[in-house]
């Protein structure tokens, strides 16, 4: 038995070991962003024809590994371990993946926290599309459709379909994409998908304009468009439950170096830009998406007796409590302490008793104090921290209160006097009566 | 031997028979805790069922932590998230009981657990409770009916399915602290002392400490002293027995925390206070009478009489606002339920769910109180040969007692000692004519006639004390009028025998045989005991066993399933079941519960009774909303275990429907019909109860064949979205299962065919109770 745990404990150590050198490089909840991304093509001619985008990646320390999206040997995942902290599905038309990843492997990737780049093009593979559905994104059922915006196009010298559209409806996010506004309208040529307005997950990064629609632009249009308007969305972004994060856009095109060159003049408008917003908006979505921003972690929660310092175990009714959370932001290189003045905490149980919003230091620190209710039971003190483009914080930390103990109650109330009185004028009366009784006769 | 006492003087034969009596005595006593260790003998020394374990638990809190930090114990591992403060809401005495007992082994150095203390707690006190049947039973009608009665209360059937080896409820001591304080009642009343007045009024306390029946000692005693009043034998004694027991009662009742100012509120201990003042009135009267002239006391008696009306009047007024102003009448509901036998079952489903709460059938009282039940009508004709106070009481106890087991089977336990005094005064009478018929027509032959020297020596005890009594109650009447001052020196003196001449003499075959039957009649009381304390009533029911053709099987999953969780899963993880098998958990598996049996909040298990009889979404919901991890449910299907949820789940319903009226009873019966298998309604086929029992149920023999419903289950192929299976016990008897947790990404509706499944599940209304 104890021969069998040491050997148990020895192989555990020997899988660290092995482990300790790649732990230290990837994704990790002390470091979140991620490092080691495989990158799935359907051609590799996309590596040049895309090298912008992936020498910015590689620019800001990413490890991209790049393989054919059919290639038998992926594997995303060895000895339970996964090797990669992102994917990039540059593959729209791939309907297997090579090796042993499919559907469920991508999900299952994903629902393991790590990130996705999901790029869907006009004809997209059911692969690639049910993908997209599992998490929350329809793409339009016509798959020949493309979105055609015949107000919001881009002028351009060859194309006169008005399938290439400048898209300026951004979301209103500077955690999504970046503090600098982008100026000019980003050029999109390929497929729209709609979003269920339930869904609290996903979120449309960049819509088509309310003009737009979605149809085969090759094929006169019978019946109206299933999708039209800014109910289209072109680029949508997930943050799972987990807070694993997926980019989602119609157009493998959007990522392309010839759309991020390319100059942009809105239809209607007479101002040219010499160069399209593809590159700046691709970018910052990507810093998004591979945990460069918009990453919080809350520690150090605490609570005391106001006077105390060490955290007891349970709460008397009644009680003042000092709380206190430390809630920080990665910025893609280091913790900096996170700074607002909505964070707010629970004192909980089975619905809030106190909501008390916590007061900052600037510093990372969050506290308030109060009185703990006049209610016994089994509480909670509850951080639920959700913002747009924010990975969700949600604490909580379970501390029971306790009724007064027997000898914590006031020994003498003013209103019970006339009992007092009572008592003892009776004792006094029966005492005389006694007396009397007793020895005169 | 008998033979031997006959020519001793009559001290000599006093002190022998007192020998004799505690010698016999001393075996009730072994008899009494031997016949009790038939579960540990045949099972485990272990707690049995569901209470017990709750005040194992607490009695291991109270011998680690110490009285002060048990009486203000905040217990939040049960009742989450209300929690429950166990200190006041607990009748401490049981604990208190155990845990000095383990205290004073400890000291002693005998290291016993105290889990062994708690097992044996009951049978000790049942040894304890048959000699208070004996003392109870020696003031009403002398030793010799103490003897026997305390003998028969020392195996009687009911008694002893509450208080074998093991379980470790309440019951083990109220029944001696309720013996003994009705006999220190009788002692008081037939001394006058104050000393045993004093001495009952403690008694009563821990009684109030151990049990919520002292409800029963602070109402049948005033109803005596009614009695008494009524029927004109107000004495002084009587007010010497009854006034310090209010007043001291009341007061040390009211310090019990459970009780607190239920004492002196709750129309329960009304009676006491309305007889407390009656008795003053009537003292009163008494000594006025004593003071002034007969002409002078009649203008007394109306001017009393009037006021006394008026003072009644108001006082009833008083009271009866005071009641009115309550919801329920100031009648908690148990009380109620008494009172009216089809309270419960109209507005309180959880009253009326338990099964020890439900009416007796015949049968059970011939099994629990076997021979008693012809006995009785013979001591209570006895009991008016001749009618003292002590006897009176015995025949109130008797009759309101068969009352209250008509209602609750459980109350089966009060009526088993008044049944055993009862039959052991019919049963030492009959003895005493029939043996006493046998030396008068046969002298010098008696020692012939009893069958073994124990009887001889009851009997002839008894024959004694008879008359003593006899002689006692002669004299009491007119010794009323005198103050009954000499009333001791009589008692001491009656001694000389002179019977012969009022003596029913019997035939001597006539007798001879009779006292055969009678032998015969106590050897089969004897045999059915045992029988019921080896067979009927030793199982712990935490283990079960089943005999079949090919041996014995035993079923120990609950403790499988228990530990399971103890060793699984997180120390703070929530724990949902149905509140039968809270306090188990809570115990065996330390972990946290949402309801439990101390079934205080109505509107909690209401809720957990909603989210077993909703649909899996809904009840998912519920269950996060309690933070409610792990889900447990008791299934017999497989091997025949009849008391499963699947057969309590109708009472989950009402339960739950009481309060959520979103669920209906009629939605989960066809045609009035409680039926799982393929004619059962939807909504009983689609609620968590029967997707968790029967789940992966058809892969045991390929039909899904339930041995418990003896039919095929109505839907065989399902799988869980919410919930996962983690757990199941070898016989499948407890089935665990996990809260899944919300997916992770929320799915698009592009495939048809998933689309509607989809759309339908998130467009179902919130059925959580919270929201």
């Amino acid at each position: 038995m104890s021969g069998r745990k040491s050997i148990t404990i020895s192989l555990l150590i020997l899988n660290l070991l092995s482990f300790l050198p790649l732990l230290t490089i990837s994704f990790s909840p002390d470091q979140p962003t991620d490092r080691r991304i495989l990158v799935l093509l359907d051609d590799l001619a996309l590596k040049s024809s895309h090298s912008i985008f992936f020498t910015s990646l590689q620019s800001r320390g990413f490890d991209l590994d790049f393989k054919l999206a059919d290639d038998p040997s992926i594997a995303v995942k060895r000895y339970g371990q996964y090797l990669y902290d992102g994917l990039i599905l540059f593959s729209p038309s791939t309907d297997r993946l090579g090796g042993s990843l499919d559907l469920e492997g991508v999900l299952d990737f994903v629902d393991s926290g790590h990130d996705l780049i999901l790029a869907a093009d006009v004809s997209a593979s059911d692969l690639i599309r049910s993908i997209a559905a599992e998490c929350g994104v329809d793409f339009d059922e016509d798959a020949s459709a493309m979105v055609i915006d015949h107000t919001g196009y881009a002028v351009s010298q060859l194309e006169g379909d008005h399938t290439l559209v400048a898209a300026d409806d951004f979301v209103q996010s500077d955690i999504i994409l970046g503090n600098t506004k982008i100026e000019a309208p980003v050029l999109f040529k390929g497929t729209g998908h709609s979003l269920n307005p339930d869904n609290s997950l996903v979120l449309k990064v960049l819509s088509a304009s309310s003009s737009a629609y979605s149809s085969n632009p090759a094929s006169k249009l019978s019946n109206p468009p299933s999708l039209t308007g800014s109910a289209i969305s072109l680029v949508s972004v997930v943050q799972a439950r987990n807070n694993a994060r997926i980019i989602i856009s119609g157009s493998l095109d959007l990522f392309s170096n010839r759309l991020f060159r390319s100059g942009v003049q809105k239809a209607g408008s007479s101002y040219k830009f010499e160069k399209s917003g593809n590159e700046q908006f691709v970018t910052e979505l990507s810093k998004w998406v591979f945990h460069e921003r918009g990453h919080l972690k809350a520690v150090n929660l605490k609570h005391n007796k106001v006077g105390g310092t060490d955290e007891p175990s349970m709460y008397r009714i009644n009680d003042d409590l000092e709380f206190s959370v430390e809630i920080y932001e990665w910025t893609g290189t280091s913790w900096v302490p996170y700074v607002a003045n909505d964070v707010q905490v629970q004192f909980y149980m089975m619905s809030p008793y106190v909501l008390k919003t916590l007061s900052t230091d600037q510093k990372g620190l969050y506290h308030t104090s109060f009185k703990v209710p006049d209610v016994y039971g089994v509480f909670q003190f509850k951080v639920e921290y959700q913002r747009l483009g924010y990975t969700s914080l949600s604490l909580s930390k379970q501390i029971p209160v306790r009724p007064f103990r027997h000898n914590e109650y006031e020994r003498f109330i003013t209103t019970a006097f006339p009992y007092y009185g009572a008592s003892f004028s009776t004792m006094a009366g029966f005492f005389i009566f006694s007396i009397v009784y007793l020895y005169n006769k | 031997m008998a033979a031997l006492e006959t020519p001793q003087p009559s001290t000599l034969r006093h002190a022998f028979g007192n020998v004799l009596s505690i010698f016999v005595l001393l075996l009730i006593g072994v008899f009494a805790f031997s016949i009790r260790l038939f579960s540990v003998i045949k099972y485990e020394s272990v707690i049995h069922e569901f209470d017990p374990y709750f005040n194992y638990r607490v009695t291991q809190f109270l011998t680690k932590n110490g009285i002060y930090d048990f009486w203000n114990w905040f217990d939040d591992r049960t009742w989450y998230p209300l929690g429950r403060v166990i200190g006041g809401t607990v009748y401490p005495g049981l604990t208190l009981t155990a845990g000095t007992l383990w205290r004073i082994l400890n000291t002693l150095n005998i290291p016993l657990s105290v889990e062994t203390v708690c097992v044996f707690t009951a049978p000790i006190f049942s040894a304890f409770a048959s000699w208070a049947t004996y003392l109870l039973t020696k003031e009403v009608k002398g030793v010799g009916a103490g003897l026997t009665a305390a003998a028969l209360l020392a195996m009687v059937p009911s008694y002893i399915s509450r208080s074998v080896a093991g379980s470790y409820d309440n019951e083990a001591v109220a029944i001696f602290a309720l013996i003994f304080t009705f006999y220190l009642y009788i002692k008081a009343l037939n001394t006058g002392s104050l000393f045993y007045a004093t001495l009952n009024a403690i008694a009563y306390f821990y009684m109030v400490c151990s049990w919520g029946g002292y409800t029963f000692i602070i109402n049948l005693i005033p109803m005596h002293v009614l009695l008494c009043i009524v029927t004109g034998r107000y004495s002084s004694r009587l007010y010497i027995a009854y006034a310090p027991l209010v007043v001291l009662g009341t007061l040390l009742a009211s310090l019990v925390p459970v009780v607190g100012f239920n004492a002196v509120m709750t129309s329960e201990h009304f009676a006491s206070f309305l007889v407390f003042i009656i008795i003053h009135v009537v003292a009163l009267v008494y000594y006025i009478k004593g003071m002034i002239s007969p002409q002078m006391f009649k203008v007394a008696v109306t001017l009393v009489v009037s006021v006394g009306l008026i003072v009644c009047g108001a006082v009833l007024a008083v009271l009866i606002a005071l009641v009115a102003s309550s919801p329920t009448k100031g009648w908690s509901g148990r009380s109620l339920s008494l009172l009216d036998p089809t309270y419960a079952s109209k507005y309180i489903p959880i009253i009326a769910s338990v099964s020890e709460h439900q009416p007796p059938t015949w049968p059970s009282y011939f099994m629990d109180i076997n021979v008693l039940a012809f006995l009785v009508p013979a001591g209570i004709i006895a009991c008016f040969l001749p009618l003292s106070d002590a006897s009176s009481f015995a025949v109130l106890y008797i009759a309101t007692s068969v009352y209250f087991s008509g209602v609750m089977v459980r109350l089966m336990l009060v009526l088993a000692p008044a049944a055993c005094i009862m039959s052991g005064i019919a049963l030492s009478e009959a003895f005493g004519v029939f043996t006493r018929s046998i030396k008068f027509q046969l002298p010098g032959v008696s020692q012939n006639s009893p069958v073994n020297a124990g009887d001889a020596g009851n009997v002839m005890q008894n024959d004694v004390v008879k008359t003593e009594k006899s002689e006692d109650s002669l004299k009491e009447r007119p010794s009323r009028k005198n103050k009954k001052k000499e009333k001791d020196k009589v008692e001491r003196a009656s001694v000389v025998p002179q019977i012969e001449k009022r003596l029913l003499v019997l035939p001597l075959e006539a007798s001879i045989i009779a006292i055969f039957l009678l032998v015969l009649l106590g050897a089969f009381y004897v045999v059915h005991c045992v029988w019921a304390a080896a067979e009927a009533y030793s199982a712990p029911s935490i283990v079960l066993t089943s005999r079949s053709h090919d041996g014995l099987h035993v079923f120990d999953d609950f403790r499988e399933a228990y530990g399971w969780l103890r060793h699984n899963t997180e120390v703070d993880d929530k724990v949902a079941s149905w509140w039968d098998y809270g306090y188990q958990t809570t115990a065996m598996a330390n972990r946290t519960v949402i309801v439990d049996n101390n079934t205080w909040n109505n509107t909690h298990i209401a809720t957990v009774g909603t989210a077993m009889s909703s649909p899996e979404k809904a009840a998912w919901e519920i269950f996060n909303s309690l933070d409610v991890k792990y889900v447990l449910v008791v299934f017999g299907g497989l091997v025949g275990y009849p008391s499963d949820d699947i057969n309590k789940f109708l009472w989950m319903v009402r339960i739950g429907g009481g309060v959520f009226p979103h669920i209906k009873e009629p939605d989960y019966l066809r045609d009035g019909q409680y039926r799982i298998d393929s004619q059962a309604t939807p909504t009983m086929l689609n609620c968590l109860m029967y997707k968790l029992s029967y789940y992966r149920f058809v892969e045991t023999d390929g039909k899904g064949f339930d041995r418990v419903r003896n039919t095929e289950i109505g839907k065989k192929y399902f799988k869980l979205t919410h919930f996962e299976e983690v757990f199941t016990t070898h016989h499948w008897m407890v089935r665990i299962y996990k809260l899944k947790p919300p997916k992770n990404r929320i799915r698009g509706k592009t495939k048809k065919a998933k689309s509607k499944a989809s759309s339908k599940r998130s467009g179902t209304p919130k059925k959580n109770p919270w929201h």
